[in-house]
């Protein structure tokens, strides 16, 4: 497990001005509703606590109302916690000076926004070293580095312009390279790409990806977007009514869903992008080479109602594929040896291959994939049925 | 049942009596105003009128930058060469100097006044009663306490005019401060500005526009007191008309009135100017 960035524990935010009186009626377990009857305050987070390790794209998931733009707004104290702690590098947050807090915005945090709330009258340049003219570079050395990040986000030629003569995309881009120009390890990034038209948004997505493989920052995002959040999450927090629901990687929360809410919310989503061969693969019947002979191999298949078998060797690498009819022929024959029957030509994939690649094959070969790690080991085979039923939102059986 | 008449007028007279013991206070200010109003109408009896007339024809050039500037011009041109001819040129410097003194003090006072007012509610809260209070009262009540603790002149009159003007340059400060959108003070903040920063990088050069135009506004309401104040001595083409009103002459009257509307023309298209200057 590498190590723990930002560790949240217990963070709560209570607005309205009986917070104290409602913080006691939180604790007593009262319901965030019966909270806002009596004391007119609104429970905007309850006791949320979550840890995010380095270089991970850590994305809080919620829909509006959910309390996810408060909570990365007390990460960074633009909202003060009612109660809780924030710990960054195990230094806490809430408990620094207005002054440790301007310098660690500075030089720890740095933020997205979802209107991009770039400065409408400084230059895209301009904008990209505003962090840096805070913490007090010089103007050479920041228009360097604020450059660097402009070409990093694939801004070439746009320096002078202002952000209104620059398309919604193009000005993320700009909030994007003024976050990472500033050096900052944590990036918190709030509905960063949800004001950006659908196609505009996987581009940005997958600019995110491809800049977080060179940079290895630690990221935390919000978003809406349950494909989104799939998409680019390493692992996942769902969120309503201020309450953590679950915190799981992508395929985790799909195929386990933690309660009710979380079942409800995945219902619409895209399971194809997500879901993986491994995900949806099925065990394998395979005799081993070194140790079974054409009978043994007959007797599996008729056992199990298959057709054709898999044969791999000790350490369970495929070797090969045999059908039940040539089996049978060797077996006539007297040969004792399998090899020169079994077929290498099958169709196979790498564990990780998203289930979105693969269904285009799949409906049409007729023999199952077989999954095969790096090192040729057999994993599983991918039967059609057990696809569709992971489309459907099923587990796989065995 | 008799309830008595409150002694409202002679309660405030006894605090305006009270006030102007504060002899040195007065004075203080007095003279501040005047050194102002004194070196402003140097400049003015220093330049000959061509020299004066090439200048603003100047300064309205450079800041004039979409394509109607020459009409402007030729305007400016004949606007004051009417003023020269009707023998109204001191006067119309002296107004200047009563407005551009006037508005300069309004500003200097005005602009922190309407910085503070938008970082702190209580601060608006007082300030903005003061404001309607300031704006709405008639103008000619300001006369007779600034008479007392300023005499006759062009001071007095230059308070009258601040106080009177004021007000829309504190709240257009206030209201461009404001206006500024919360992402963009939360974008100023998170990456750490501090407050100092955040004014003069952020929300000034933002609010610049609409302090530009409380300025104007500024400007128009000092013009418009120039009348007022010539009944307390305070010189300039207010002076004129105060007199043809006296005199029941009409025509001076508004020979006069014309003036001061060629000088109000001028001065609010050169402060529009410089305002649409202020986009990129």
């Amino acid at each position: 497990m590498t190590k723990v960035r930002v560790e949240v524990k217990d963070l709560t935010k209570i607005f309205g001005k009986q917070a104290a009186q409602a913080q006691k009626l939180l604790a007593q377990g009262v319901s965030k509703k019966d909270i806002l009857a009596k004391t007119g305050a609104t429970v905007g987070v309850n006791h949320a606590s979550f840890s995010v390790h380095d270089g991970e794209i850590f994305v809080i998931m919620g829909l509006s109302g959910s309390g996810k733009s408060t909570l990365i707004r007390m990460i960074n104290r633009l909202i003060e916690p009612t109660s809780g702690q924030v710990l960054l590098d195990g230094q806490d947050i809430t408990k620094l000076d207005k002054k440790q807090l301007r310098e660690v915005r500075q030089e720890k945090l740095s933020m997205v926004f979802q209107n991009f709330a770039l400065f409408p009258h400084l230059t895209v340049l301009q904008n990209a070293a505003y962090g840096l003219e805070l913490k007090g570079m010089d103007l050479d050395k920041r228009n360097e580095k604020a450059k660097k990040a402009l070409r990093l986000v694939g801004l070439n030629g746009y320096d002078q312009q202002y952000p209104d003569q620059l398309s919604g995309g193009m000005q993320q881009r700009v909030g994007l390279a003024r976050a990472l120009a500033n050096d900052a390890e944590i990036l918190l990034m709030d509905e960063a790409f949800s004001a950006l038209d659908p196609l505009y948004r996987k581009d940005m997505q997958d600019l995110l990806l491809k800049i977080q493989e060179q940079m290895h920052r630690t990221i935390i995002f919000i978003s809406h977007d349950l494909n989104e959040a799939l998409k680019i999450g390493g692992r996942i927090l769902i969120m309503h009514d201020g309450t953590v629901d679950q915190i799981d990687e992508p395929e985790a929360i799909l195929t386990h869903p933690a309660n009710d809410y979380v079942e409800r919310f995945i219902e619409g989503v895209d399971r194809t992008k997500v879901l993986t061969a491994s995900t949806v693969m099925n065990h394998a019947h395979a005799v081993n080479i070194t140790k079974a002979g054409p009978r043994v191999a007959l007797r599996r298949m008729r056992d199990n109602d298959i057709s054709s078998i898999y044969v791999v060797d000790d350490e369970n690498h495929f070797v090969g594929f045999a059908d039940a009819d040539d089996v049978a022929d060797l077996i006539r024959k007297g040969s004792r040896d399998l090899r020169s029957v079994l077929k290498t030509d099958v169709p196979s994939t790498h564990p990780d291959t998203p289930v979105n690649d693969l269904i285009n094959e799949i409906s049409k070969t007729p023999i199952p994939f077989c999954v095969l790690d790096d090192e040729n080991h057999l994993l599983g085979i991918i039967l059609r049925g057990s696809v569709l039923a992971a489309i459907a939102g099923e587990e796989v059986t065995e | 049942m008799n309830i008595g008449q409150l002694p409202l007028a002679d309660w405030i007279n006894s605090g305006i009596d009270w006030l102007t013991q504060f002899t040195g206070f007065f004075n203080g200010i007095t003279n501040f105003f005047q050194a102002i109003v004194n070196a402003i109408q140097w400049v003015f009896d220093l330049l000959p009128v061509w020299l004066f007339i090439i200048l603003v024809l100047a300064l309205s050039y450079w800041v004039k930058r979409d394509g109607k500037k020459w009409g402007f011009l030729i305007f400016e041109l004949l606007g004051m060469l009417l003023i020269w001819n009707l023998g109204y040129w001191r006067d119309m410097t002296q107004t200047l100097t009563l407005v551009l003194s006037s508005s300069l003090i309004a500003i200097i006072i005005g602009i922190p006044l309407g910085i503070w007012m938008a970082k702190s509610k209580t601060a608006e809260v007082i300030i903005k009663p003061i404001l309607d209070f300031m704006q709405t009262l008639p103008a000619f009540v300001y006369l007779i306490p600034a008479v007392a603790f300023f005499g006759i002149g062009m001071v007095p009159g230059v308070l009258a005019s601040v106080i009177f003007a004021m007000p829309p340059t504190v709240r257009m400060t206030n209201l461009g401060i404001s206006q500024v959108p919360g992402d963009l003070i939360e974008a100023a903040d998170s990456f750490g500005s501090t407050s100092w920063q955040k004014l003069t990088q952020l929300q000034l050069p933002l609010a610049k526009s609409t302090i530009m135009a409380g300025i104007n506004q500024t400007m128009m309401l000092a013009l418009s007191m120039v009348v007022i104040a010539s009944m307390i001595g305070a010189l300039g083409l207010g002076t004129q008309v105060y007199f043809a009103v006296g005199r029941n002459d009409a025509g001076s009257g508004f020979a006069a009135g014309i003036a001061v509307v060629i000088v109000a023309i001028i001065l609010d298209r050169i402060t529009q100017a410089f305002n649409k200057q202020a986009h990129h």
